[in-house]
């Protein structure tokens, strides 16, 4: 091996990027609070007019009306129930599926083209069709965030169950597990972390599906709120919703991660 | 999502497909249903080549791409170079990250309706979004790909005196690819999904989002049946196009 002498200086300070740690405590409050302080100078000069940005203080006056008035309040729990509702459902068909083509060749060899065909469409897709067939009522959003959640989860949950090493089954099949042995002490288990992908992605799908169809077709909820906002002109209303939705979008998918540490440190202690 | 691994074709698979039809079919003719809603299969055809006899469908598909496409380009650009400025420099990760992170958090169709009244409901409005779509995902990964570059690449560089444009595209770059390239592709998923959306809100124009949800207005069935498949099938082509461009261009850099 040769040596190679390290030129003086070039290992230091040379390197763009990578660099040590630096923690400017605080740095990343000074954008927001330069961009607010921009917003309200801008708002109280008059350099924007309000119907395309209204003041933040008016924004936040908004916020806590709606709030007191219960209207948020109204609509926050109406989307959460419909989301909810529908990502139960879309999630446990999804496992369903997902696990009968993991498991079964031939039930799969049957569904995976017409799977993978309408697993093409976006949930955003089937809106059109699914409001024909049954209206713009309750079933139609229910419906479509179930369809954002199932395809996700079907598709990672048979990848998980295709991933789990051949010999486990073997190992199963020595000790004369039954079919839902199997299942449960093997499959699952092994699966958990691949499922939980699909759970992820399916409960982020499902918040946006939810965000959709209410724009498109409810009279309650936050993606009404948002349109009613729209439609009165008022941004302050739209703006303090969407702030909503996002809290709420971040709530849902830092719960499912607290769960999947929990369901994790489960699998290690029990072997 | 995993890549499915490819088989031969098994016509067990087509079995389901087959059913589905001959249930349309036969609930079309039973006479049961509106006509308009469940329409005959063969009136679904036919319509498709009306569609493309009048060039209707070639228009309004030919819109939609485009839009993707401009919106995809300038999102997917900004992200790459914002996740570059984010990804190597310190200062600008600590002043902008924390606020992109608050802001990706709002549900991407929650912004229609700001943008609506930002920018009208023109084109320009469609395309706003479409860029919005594609810049998140391209940042996102591409700060994760420069954060993961090999400390003993950044050394050599260092070795060999790079300077910080050599040091970017001799190192930062071809190392941070396959990230970058996930990135641009989930983009690519996105902003067509976007495209779609935005279409469907801001019905002036022409596209497929238009046209199928012109359909559900009319009641035509047919109509917005033959748009979900031109959906599908672009959604469809379009992915095969980043994996084929994603291993073609990873395969260079191993060269």
């Amino acid at each position: 091996m040769a040596t190679i002498s390290v030129p003086e200086g070039a290992a230091r300070g040379r390197r763009i990027g990578f660099a040590p740690p630096i923690r400017l405590i605080g740095a990343g409050l000074l954008v927001p609070l330069l961009g607010l302080v921009a917003w309200a100078v801008g708002a109280r000069e008059g350099w924007v007019p309000p119907q395309i940005l209204p003041a933040p203080d008016l924004v936040w006056d908004t916020f806590l009306d709606l709030w007191q008035s219960g209207d948020l309040f109204a609509n926050t729990l109406v989307s959460l129930q419909r989301v909810l509702v529908g990502f139960a459902a879309g999630a446990a068909l999804g496992l369903l599926l997902g696990t009968a083509m993991g498991l079964s060749r031939s039930f799969e060899a049957y569904a995976s083209v017409l799977f993978t065909a309408l697993a093409q469409v976006p949930a955003l897709g089937w809106i059109p069709l699914v409001m024909l067939l049954v209206g713009i009522g309750e079933p139609l959003k229910l419906i479509i965030i179930a369809v954002g959640t199932l395809v996700p989860v079907a598709w990672n949950t048979r990848a998980g169950t295709h991933a789990v090493p051949p010999g486990w089954f073997e190992a199963a099949s020595l000790w004369r597990y039954s079919r839902a042995q199997v299942v449960w002490h093997i499959v699952l288990p092994a699966t958990v972390p691949q499922i939980f992908v699909g759970l992820r992605y399916g409960l982020g799908h499902a918040w946006l599906a939810l965000v959709v169809v209410e724009l498109l077709a409810s009279s309650e909820g936050l993606g009404y709120l948002l349109v009613w906002g729209r439609q009165m002109f008022q941004l302050d209303v739209v703006i303090a919703t969407m702030a909503v939705i996002g809290a709420i979008g971040f709530a849902l998918d830092a719960a499912l991660a607290a769960l999947e540490r929990r369901l994790q440190r489960w699998q290690v202690v029990d072997p | 999502m995993t890549a499915l691994r490819r088989r031969r074709m098994d016509w067990r698979g087509l079995v389901p497909v087959v059913v589905l039809l001959a249930g349309w079919e036969g609930v079309s003719r039973s006479g049961l249903t509106d006509p308009r809603i469940v329409p005959r299969l063969e009136g679904l055809v036919g319509l498709f080549g009306t569609e493309i006899e009048e060039k209707a469908l070639l228009a309004n598909l030919a819109a939609s791409v485009i839009r993707d496409v401009t919106g995809f380009s300038i999102g997917a650009g900004i992200g790459v170079a914002g996740g570059l400025l984010l990804g190597l420099s310190p200062l600008a990760s600590a002043l902008l990250r924390p606020s992109f992170d608050v802001f990706r958090q709002i549900a991407l169709f929650a912004w229609i309706p700001l943008i609506e009244m930002w920018f009208g409901i023109g084109e320009s409005s469609k395309i706003v979004f479409v860029v919005l779509a594609a810049f998140t995902p391209t940042l996102i990964n591409t700060v994760e790909g420069t954060r993961s570059v090999p400390a003993k690449l950044v050394e050599v560089g260092a070795l060999l005196r790079y300077r910080r444009p050599q040091m970017l595209l001799a190192i930062y770059l071809p190392a941070a690819l396959p990230s970058i390239l996930t990135g641009v592709h989930l983009a690519l998923v996105q902003s067509w999904l976007a495209t779609i959306g935005a279409e469907y809100f801001m019905t002036a124009g022409p596209g497929i989002g238009t046209l199928i949800i012109e359909g559900r207005d009319r009641f035509q069935m047919g109509q917005t049946v033959l748009g979900m498949i031109l959906i599908g099938t672009v959604g469809f082509v379009l992915n095969r196009i980043a994996r084929a461009a994603e291993t073609r261009l990873l395969r260079c850099r191993a060269a």
